[in-house]
């Protein structure tokens, strides 16, 4: 039975939203009102109809400043969950199927690096090798993909369990060829709700790693860093530091609702629902 | 009139998300009697068995009809009111014990846990009651038992604790849906006993739900046949058995007529056997499987290997193909010998032994078009590229009965029938000249499995192709198998042409092998019961 | 970094409280780190506290409530709530209750002569904070264990023999599901050690995270780090308890097979 494509309205504003911000990432430098990094106004007014978010601590455009810096936030992530899926779905898909003693080895190196929590390991690395992007990149995506090995691992085991994979051995296929034929394609649809879910963790890392000093340096703008600069506008009632925050929330709210849509297309009702 | 039903279902009608599952069906149940449903897998039978109880399962609606017990409809009477129905006037036996029990709670509280609910007992005496069923019931030790988790004891006694689950509260009416279905046949044969034997001692009616006639012709008075969500027939067993009125129903009793053998004549000098097997066993880590298995294939025969589960069987297979390297023994194909594990062998030695899966939902890629999964092996073999290949995928897919146009579907697309004819395709584009059958008729329903068993001896006449043929239905060896070889444990009971495997003098468990499969025949059940 | 990790390690069977002497201060790290751990601690242990019951509990009603409006209101709270950046959480709650509505301080500076209630006061609006972020992610998981042990057959086999929802759900489904709901409060707890960080950055709350951001700023490294393996052993200590915790509540693996 084809289920029909039903997509609840939650993803459908989940989708649209993204979009809008993926719009600002790719066109950001020709459709903000000001320039950026340029002080135009007083520092800190609020928001008037020339300003529409208002100007942050230096009086700059708080609005251009989002748009522009849509880039780099998302971007960011973009890169560092690409190459940590690479890393980790490459790395789990080969531990299902070389063998047992491969599987082994892996999983003990994998389990060593999954004992450290993500941010404090960021911390430590960026403050002793200086905070660069090429850093911030390699440290999050190599510290994540150990969670996606798990999750690319589990998928792959499960896939490679059953009989096709061994009629493919028995045909003398070579071990990518398995790989990338009989094991990715099934593996894909829980693989994609989860690129969705590392993303967002990405995401928020990143933006802490700004909003605590490392992570992306000025003047290049970056949502978590723009809330690192107001933050101390918050106290007198203004609102400078909430609008990247909001965009940071309102990006990862997007990416999750999709998430879950993904997600609950593959699994029935529970029991708990059963008419009785 | 004394007669009145106890279980009355009028025009029931079930549906599921978008589409229907049962659709207008009726059944009355008089008190003592047993009813048996009848049909393929997706026929409703189970649905109309939870019905019965005034259940659906989560995504499926009762959306039509009524279900009487006793004259209350219970669709009238709300939730409370059917929970007050469920366990004290019908219980549910499920197809499976470990599926019944909870692994958290011990086997004595969730056996006395209906009537304690419906406060027909108190603790003290339904604890009694449980502990005078499990002994009833033949179980040793009923006390020690009753307090143990459910992982703790074995499959069989979980069983009987089942058994007991459900007649503690004195139900009028049983449901049993499906209780023998996953069972070795000489399992079977107990469970049915005592199925018998719970009946006649409760006094209950009870619904029967089966896929298999001839057990149901053991404990049932009427048989009801369903296809597709409705009914087909109602009559009586004996009725149905002898003179079914509809197509369907005399398909289904003919099917399992077995007296037609299928197989071809040998040629007379059959030669040097194609693949040797000699004194072969296996383990799987430390645990032996196999013990020294000999046998012979020659070329155009069929060789069946009949066991129950836990004989070696699939291992047998695992071991031929070269997925199991073997701890003892030597595999010579044609002659010369065979490297143990597959990644030693030639292409050539790889492609001449094929394997046939039983579940082709696990042996086909759900990803990858039927053209795709028939296609690569054929250009592997031949060296074909673009349409001279699609012309041959095509010629394959014909030689097993499908038509050009499922090369471009997927297998989520295709029925199991059709599936296990692509994998059939697959095999035959390697051009084997061994195909080993690892029960590849046994998922499949009744009539499908037969057209799937024609279809490979039709391919066995036309290719000359010689077959392992992994069993457990004796029915399928005595029509198809030139030879037999029976195992028990990893160990060869029995082995040489078929007619003199079952014919006396047989080794006991050939002969218990053999009469334990069920008959459609009444009064079979006593028989095979007394003569123990 | 190598060096000074296996110097610690060895360090510290010598003197378990040798960690290096900060670069700024000049003084034993050892000495700073301690109050500033109790306080870390004290914060994460009261956010334990109002989270992990508060979570259960929802988790608990939504999977027995699957699909109704309750469910998929909590749902969207939820997911909300794991989808703002702790600091966003923190500044809303700055703004509303401290700006506008001046219930809390916006500061949550506590120094030992504080009273009592003062001390918690000050402490409110930190925990409602984190308290958001970790209530959300083990509510979400909860609801899902809770889910998964709902489709499993023994429980239609409850329904049928007459059990009501609500005590299939208690006596049948939360026993099986304690095991990984329990694993699932221990790994969120370990969450909990890194969004610490951020939340005492923005009240300026004087504990371990606050010390160790402060120590990046001025590259205080011999300070960071020891922070780092402070939260690191935190973190590793946290998961572990979840599996051993995971093990004891199963009666499967407690007692392992007899029978067969």
């Amino acid at each position: 039975m084809m289920a029909r494509l039903r997509i609840p309205p939650t993803a459908i504003f989940g989708i649209l939203v993204l979009a809008l911000f993926i719009g600002m990432a790719l066109f950001g430098p020709w459709i903000v009102p000001y320039d950026p990094d340029t002080t135009v106004g007083r520092t800190w007014t609020g928001p008037s109809a020339e300003f529409w978010l208002g100007t942050d601590n230096i009086g700059r455009d708080i609005l251009s400043r989002v748009i522009s810096g849509a880039r780099t936030t998302i971007g960011l992530a973009l890169v560092t969950t690409i190459l940590s899926f690479a890393i980790g779905v490459s790395l789990g898909i080969f531990a299902a199927v070389a063998g047992p003693r491969v599987d082994a080895v892996l999983s003990r190196v994998v389990d060593m690096f999954l004992s450290i929590p993500v941010l404090i390991m960021a911390l430590i690395v960026l403050t002793a090798l200086g905070s660069s992007i090429p850093t911030l990149i390699l440290t999050i995506a190599l510290l994540d993909s150990t969670r996606v090995y798990l999750v690319a691992r589990a998928v792959a085991v499960d896939v490679a369990s059953r009989d096709f994979v061994d009629v493919a051995r028995l045909r003398g296929e070579s071990l990518p060829w398995i790989m990338a034929h009989e094991i990715l394609p099934n593996a894909l649809p829980p693989l994609i709700s989860e690129f969705g879910l590392r993303f967002c963790f990405n995401f928020l890392y990143v933006a802490s790693l700004s909003f605590l000093g490392l992570g992306v340096q000025p003047p290049q703008a970056d949502w978590g860093g723009m809330v690192r600069e107001n933050g101390q506008a918050i106290t007198f009632g203004i609102l400078a530091p909430i609008w990247p925050a909001m965009a940071i929330a309102i990006v990862t709210v997007a990416v999750n609702l999709i998430v879950d849509w993904l997600l609950s297309r593959n699994t029935r009702p529970s029991g708990a629902s059963a008419e009785l | 009139m004394a007669d009145t039903a106890i279980l009355e279902i009028r025009n029931l009608r079930i549906e599921a998300q978008e589409h229907v599952l049962v659709d207008d069906v009726s059944l009355s149940l008089r008190r003592g009697e047993v009813l048996g449903l009848i049909g393929e897998s997706g026929a409703g039978k189970s649905t109309i068995a939870l019905a019965a109880m005034g259940y659906a399962r989560a995504g499926c609606r009762i959306t039509g009809g009524e279900v009487r017990i006793d004259g209350t409809d219970l669709r009238g009477i709300g939730p409370a009111g059917r929970q007050s129905y469920r366990g004290v006037r019908i219980a549910y036996v499920a197809q499976s014990a470990a599926a019944s029990f909870n692994p958290a709670i011990r086997l004595v509280d969730q056996i006395c846990e209906s009537p304690l609910r419906h406060r027909q007992m108190t603790k003290a005496q339904a604890q009694e009651r449980a502990v005078e069923l499990l002994t009833k019931l033949g179980l040793p030790d009923p006390q020690a038992l009753a307090r143990k988790y459910p992982h703790e004891v074995s499959g069989g006694q979980l069983q009987r604790a089942m058994a007991a689950m459900a007649v503690i509260g004195r139900p009028d009416i049983l449901v049993f849906d499906e209780p023998t279905t996953a069972l070795d046949v000489t399992t079977q044969l107990e469970v049915l006993a005592l199925i018998k034997k719970i009946i006649a001692g409760e006094h209950s009616a009870a619904l029967y739900i089966s896929h298999d006639l001839a057990v149901v012709s053991q404990l049932a008075d009427r048989i009801m046949v369903l296809r597709g969500g409705r009914m087909v027939e109602l009559g009586s067993c004996a009725q149905i058995l002898t003179a079914p009125q509809q197509e369907y129903t005399a398909a289904l009793v003919a099917e399992r007529d077995h007296s037609q053998p299928l197989m071809r004549p040998l040629p007379d000098d059959p030669g040097a056997p194609l693949l040797r097997v000699d004194g072969v066993a296996a383990a799987y880590g430390a645990t032996p499987v196999l013990r020294g298995v000999t046998l012979d294939l020659h070329r155009g025969e069929t060789l069946a290997v009949v066991g129950e589960s836990g004989s070696g069987k699939s291992t047998l297979a695992k071991v031929l193909t070269g997925l199991l390297p073997p701890v003892a023994g030597r595999v010579a194909l044609d002659g010369r010998p065979l490297p143990q594990h597959y990644r030693s062998r030639s292409t050539e030695e790889l492609r001449r032994i094929q394997l046939i899966h039983q579940l082709p939902d696990m042996s086909l890629n759900p990803r990858q078009s039927v053209g795709k999964i028939v296609g690569r092996p054929a250009a592997l073999r031949s060296g074909l590229t673009g349409a001279r290949l699609r012309a041959r995928v095509e010629e394959l897919l014909a030689l097993v009965g499908l038509p050009a146009a499922f090369a471009d579907r997927l297998p989520p697309q295709l029925s199991g029938g059709q599936k296990q004819r692509a994998a059939i395709a697959r095999a035959l584009a390697a051009e084997p000249e061994i195909l080993i059958c690892d029960e590849p008729t046994s998922a499949l329903d009744q009539l499908i499995a037969d057209d799937i068993l024609r279809l490979l001896i039709r391919l066995q006449g036309e290719l000359g192709l010689s077959y392992l043929f992994i069993t457990h239905d004796l029915g399928i060896v005595r029509r198809i198998a030139h030879r037999t070889l029976v195992l028990l444990k990893g160990q060869t009971i029995a082995s040489g042409p078929t007619a003199d495997v079952f014919t006396e003098p047989m080794h006991p468990y050939t002969r218990n092998l053999l009469v334990s499969v069920p008959q459609m025949r009444p009064g079979w059940l006593e028989e095979v019961m007394a003569g123990r | 970094m190598t060096r000074w990790c296996c110097a610690t390690a060895s360090g510290s069977g010598r003197c378990c409280t040798y960690l290096g002497q900060s670069l700024t201060t000049q003084t034993p790290i050892v000495e700073a780190i301690g109050p500033r751990l109790v306080s870390t601690l004290r914060l994460a242990g009261l956010t334990a506290l109002v989270s992990v019951p508060l979570a259960i509990g929802l988790g608990i009603l939504s999977a027995s409530r699957e699909g109704t409006v309750l469910d998929r209101s909590l749902a969207i709270g939820a997911l909300a709530a794991i989808s703002f950046p702790e600091f966003f959480t923190a500044y809303l709650l700055i703004l509303v209750f401290s700006v506008k509505l001046g219930w809390f301080p916006n500061l949550s500076t506590i120094f030992p002569e504080m009273g009592f209630w003062e001390a918690l006061n000050a402490m409110v609006l930190p925990v409602v904070a984190l308290a958001c972020l970790v209530t959300a992610h083990m509510m979400r998981m909860t609801r899902t264990s809770i889910l998964a042990v709902m489709s499993q057959p023994y429980i239609e086999m409850a329904f049928l023999k007459g059990v009501p929802r609500s005590a299939v759900i208690t006596r049948h489904a939360l026993p099986n599901a304690a095991a990984p709901i329990i694993a699932v409060v221990a790994m969120n707890l370990a969450y909990l050690v890194v969004g610490i960080v951020v939340i005492e950055v923005v009240f300026v709350y004087p504990g371990l995270g606050q010390y160790m951001v402060d120590a990046v700023a001025k590259r205080d490294i011999p300070v960071v780090q020891a922070c780092g393996l402070i939260f690191g052993i935190a973190f590793i200590g946290l998961n572990l308890l979840s599996d051993i915790l995971a093990v004891l509540v199963n009666p499967r693996l407690r007692r392992p097979n007899r029978g067969r």
